[in-house]
Formats: structure tokens, C-alpha cells, sequence
């Protein structure tokens, strides 16, 4: 076990050591909430058309914007591992007897600090544009685990893809293929019951919804949660720790 | 351990590699002896790169079986594993840490902790002679340099067999005297066995107690490289050997995927 807790911890070091030292894709993905925050939804809270109960649309969107950020900057994660499988670093790493699944667990928790890093962006853009935040511990710290195991989850996802499709140009081509369904066949920027059913089908299979929901809950004064937070959490941990057990098969297969 | 296990450090029975029709390995009969450096020799295609891949356990064989370091590489991986280094044809320091940090993330792969991480790390940067760049980004170093590290950092565990493929490929001649010492220290000091494969016939004559030289997947020939010759001709040198035993086909310059990743690491060295 504490074997398994060195390795983990020896992969997310160097995962978080490259990320300081190469700021700029944070930048990057920060310009995207940037303009749905500002932009967007600073409009379409005069439009009135959706409704989002007692919250303002702003608000209401605010942790779908959060969601969407995590989604987009973990779901291209594992163009960095064909990165290092084209460079050998991969069969490097394979050869040693690090357990395969702690190799996984060690990217996928720095991908999860990167998500840490995404959320600060939003909360500034959040609150420069009057979104009502909820600053409790318990809020913050839900928020937290939430933004992690989302992050988790997706660039775990990620890694499964770069495994099965080993070539970045196909990578990128399912990356953008993946993204934006997953986000609007979501409750990101509009509730559930606005929904058609099969659309509602598809969103309640599909985690960044129950990501969403425990933000909305956390995040924001007077936001509600349609499922009990235990519960998403444990559809979120279920999710991540059956990609876990996916990715941890298919990774050995990238230095074949 | 076998008496079999005793005398080699690597023994591989009909190994076999198939690829949908292509049989990349066929066959392969192999005893490479403890402490000995052994080189592997034939054209683009030939197999080097596939058997290296199953005796590091990165890849499954279709058939046969191998031991390397007593372990059987399909039944025990992981005990392989602990025992084994590897050094990829391609350039596999990581350019975006330092060399400590390179250093540091394989020592904890391999288990090593505390103080004793440390000192093999310390000797690692001795040994590959990067000391003073130590805290320094990979992706400034020379070709001689990261090769050197990436030794280092193969055998900063201590293990009994060392694979190392294609080496010195894209080095100026240098840099790569300067590996093949590291590797010839790594044999008297440690007796460490040591299997690269090359296309440097300089390389293997200089470096290698023994050689064995594949042709499309199968072991055309294995010897000293002093035997070798000497079944060839009275004046035959090893240029004459690899032609001889592997016919024409190094003009046909082997395979895709092999010119790519040869052009990645020249591309990577500058």
C-alpha cells in the first residue's frame, strides 16, 4: 500500500513540476469561462428565458461554467501521454515495477490539482461578475473534491482514448468530437426539465451532470442540488474508478 | 535458480512475435551469459526491436518463452522488472524536469527511499558525469548528455541486466565513446549483463564479448565477433559478417515505423 502511495506520488510530482513550469495552457483554457461568464451569461441573464428558480441566470450557470472548464482542459490530457509514447517515455516508465493502475491514479491526481487551478480563474471571473458565491468551509470544500474527482474522471477518460487511439491527430479529432456533447447534454447552462426525455436520458448518464449538480449545491447562495450530494459523489467515484481500472489495462498497450 | 538460470542471464526457447501476417520473431533460440555485453545485429525489420520489447516485458510473445534474470518474462513481469534497465531507442529523459528530477521519479518507480534514494541519485549524477547541470531542464542538454542520464537513470536500481536499443544512434562520435565507457564500466564494476542492439558495426566490435544477428526474425548467426569473422573469411571484418549472414537487405531500409522513430531521436538530438 504505502508502495502504491510512493509511485502515485512520484508521477503526480512530476506532472505538477511540468505544469508550473509551462503555465501557458492554463492561460489558455482560462480565456474560454472568461467569455461564457462575461459574455455569455452577463446576456442571456437579460433574456429571462430559462428558468432557474429563485437563482439568477448568471448564478445558476456560474457551476456549469466551472464544470465545463474542468471538462475541456482534462479531456485533452492524454494528448500529452501519445506525447510521451512518442518519445519512449512511456516505455520507460513501463519497464519499471511500478503498478500500472498507480502510474494512472498519479497523472490523473495532478490533472485534478490542474482543475484546482481552473476553478481559482472562475471564481475571480465569478466573482468580477457580481455571481453570488458561497463562501462556507463546507461550500469550498465540497467544491474542492468536486473539481478533483471531475478532473479525475475526464482526464482519465482522456487517457483511455490517447490508449486506444495512440495517434495525436485522431485524438484531437474524437477530443472536439467528445466535448461540446458532453457539455450540452448536461445540466451545465440549462436545468434538466428543460429537456426533451431522451436528451434527460442521456444527461443523467452522463457524470458531468452529477458534477454540476454537487457545484451548484456548494457553490452558490441559495443553490440547490436535484440528487444528494452522497450520491453524486458516489456515481462520480464510481465512474472514476471504473476508468481507473480501464485506463490502468489499456496503458501497458501504448509502449506495444 | 536452474543451472540454466545460473549460466544465462537472458534464455529465450522458440520465441515467437506475430504482428496479423507479419512474423516479426520466429523462432528465437537465445542464451546470452552473465556479464557479457551481447549485441544484437540485423537490418530495420529484422526483430531486435520486438525481442528487446518481450524480454523488458513491454510486450506479450505469441509463442516460446524467455527468462531473463532467472524470471520468466510472461509468468513473473514484475520480478523481471525489479531486475531489469532499459534504455529505449528513442530519447526518453524527460526534457520538462531536471536530471535530478528524471533521476528522482525513477528511483521512487523502482522503491528506492530516504536516504538511500539520495545516494543513488547522487552517484547516478557522478556516474553519468552530470553533476554540475544537475538542476538543469533535460531539453538543454546535448544528445551525449541525455543518453548518459537516461544510462543513469536505467541503473540507478542496480539491475543484474541492462537492455539497451540502439544506443548511440544520431551521436557524433564524441558523445558516443563517451556512452560506450559508461557501459563498459557498467560491466567491470558491476558485472552487469548488458544487450544492445546497433547498427553500428564499429560499435559492436569495440563493445561486444558476442553477437547474434537476426534475418526477418530468425537467428541467422551467433558468436564472438572474432568467430564470427572468421567463418566469413581471413580478411572479413563485421560490415562483411552483417552482410553476409543478413543478405542484401540492409538497402531496403526497413520498415515505416522503424525510419520514423530512428528520424524522431536524430530530430530530438538536432
Amino acid at each position: 500500500m504505502r508502495a502504491y502511495a510512493i509511485e502515485t506520488a512520484a508521477v503526480a510530482d512530476a506532472e505538477v513540476r511540468k505544469l508550473m513550469r509551462d503555465p501557458t495552457e492554463l492561460m489558455s483554457r482560462a480565456v474560454q469561462p472568461v467569455l461564457w461568464l462575461a459574455i455569455f451569461g452577463q446576456v442571456f441573464s437579460q433574456v429571462r428565458g430559462i428558468p432557474t428558480g429563485s437563482l439568477r441566470y448568471l448564478d445558476f450557470m456560474a457551476p456549469g461554467i466551472l464544470a465545463q472548464s474542468i471538462l475541456f482542459s482534462a479531456i485533452f490530457y492524454g494528448i500529452s501521454v501519445i506525447w510521451e509514447r512518442d518519445l519512449g517515455i512511456v516505455h520507460k516508465i513501463l519497464v519499471t515495477p511500478a503498478h500500472r493502475s498507480a502510474l494512472v491514479l498519479g497523472k490523473a491526481i495532478a490533472s485534478g490539482l490542474r482543475g484546482l487551478v481552473q476553478a481559482v480563474v472562475v471564481y475571480g471571473v465569478a466573482v468580477a461578475t457580481d455571481v453570488d458565491i458561497q463562501w462556507t468551509p463546507a461550500g469550498v470544500l465540497t467544491v474542492v473534491l468536486a473539481v478533483v474527482l471531475g478532473s479525475c474522471i475526464f482526464s482519465t477518460f482522456s487517457l483511455v482514448i490517447a490508449c486506444i487511439v495512440k495517434t495525436r491527430e485522431r485524438f484531437m479529432g474524437i477530443g472536439q468530437v467528445l466535448t461540446m456533447p458532453l457539455f450540452f447534454a448536461s445540466n451545465a447552462i440549462y436545468p434538466l426539465d428543460l429537456m426533451p426525455g431522451w436528451l434527460r436520458t442521456v444527461a443523467l448518464a452522463n457524470p458531468l451532470t452529477y458534477l454540476v449538480d454537487v457545484l451548484r449545491g456548494a457553490m452558490i447562495v441559495g443553490g440547490t442540488s436535484v440528487h444528494a450530494w452522497t450520491t453524486s459523489f458516489a456515481v462520480l467515484l464510481g465512474v472514476f474508478l471504473a476508468l481507473l481500472a480501464l485506463a490502468a489495462h489499456l496503458y501497458p498497450g501504448l509502449a506495444r | 535458480m536452474s543451472a540454466s538460470a545460473e549460466l544465462f542471464a537472458i534464455a529465450t526457447s522458440r520465441l515467437g512475435k506475430r504482428f496479423d501476417q507479419i512474423m516479426a520473431l520466429d523462432g528465437l533460440d537465445l542464451g546470452v551469459a552473465r556479464g557479457i555485453i551481447f549485441g544484437l545485429l540485423g537490418p530495420n525489420g529484422a526483430g531486435k526491436s520486438t525481442a528487446i520489447k518481450i524480454l523488458t516485458t513491454l510486450l506479450d510473445a505469441s509463442g516460446g518463452s524467455a527468462q531473463v534474470a532467472g524470471f520468466d518474462v510472461a509468468k513473473e513481469p514484475v520480478e523481471v522488472r525489479r531486475r531489469i534497465g532499459y534504455v529505449p531507442q528513442l530519447l526518453s529523459a524527460d526534457g520538462a524536469l531536471t536530471a535530478t528530477e528524471n533521476l528522482n521519479l525513477s528511483a521512487r518507480l523502482y522503491g528506492l527511499r530516504g536516504a538511500e534514494r539520495a545516494a543513488r541519485v547522487r552517484d547516478a549524477l557522478a556516474f553519468a558525469g552530470l553533476d554540475g547541470v544537475a538542476d538543469k531542464l533535460v531539453r538543454t542538454y546535448s544528445g551525449g548528455m541525455v543518453r548518459r542520464l537516461e544510462i543513469a537513470q536505467a541503473t540507478l536500481h542496480g539491475p543484474e541486466v541492462l537492455f539497451l536499443d540502439e544506443p548511440t544512434s544520431g551521436l557524433d562520435p564524441v558523445a558516443r565513446h563517451t556512452v560506450w565507457d559508461r557501459l563498459l564500466e557498467l560491466r567491470r564494476s558491476r558485472g552487469m549483463t548488458i544487450l544492445i542492439t546497433t547498427h553500428d558495426m564499429e560499435e559492436a566490435d569495440v563493445l561486444c564479448d558476442e553477437l547474434a544477428i537476426l534475418h526477418r526474425g530468425r537467428l541467422a548467426a551467433v558468436g564472438s565477433p572474432a568467430a564470427l569473422k572468421a567463418q566469413v573469411g581471413p580478411e572479413a571484418d563485421l560490415e562483411d559478417v552483417f552482410a553476409h549472414f543478413s543478405g542484401a537487405v540492409m538497402d531496403q531500409g526497413g520498415r515505416f515505423r522503424d525510419i520514423r522513430e530512428s528520424r524522431g531521436t536524430l530530430q530530438r538530438l538536432g
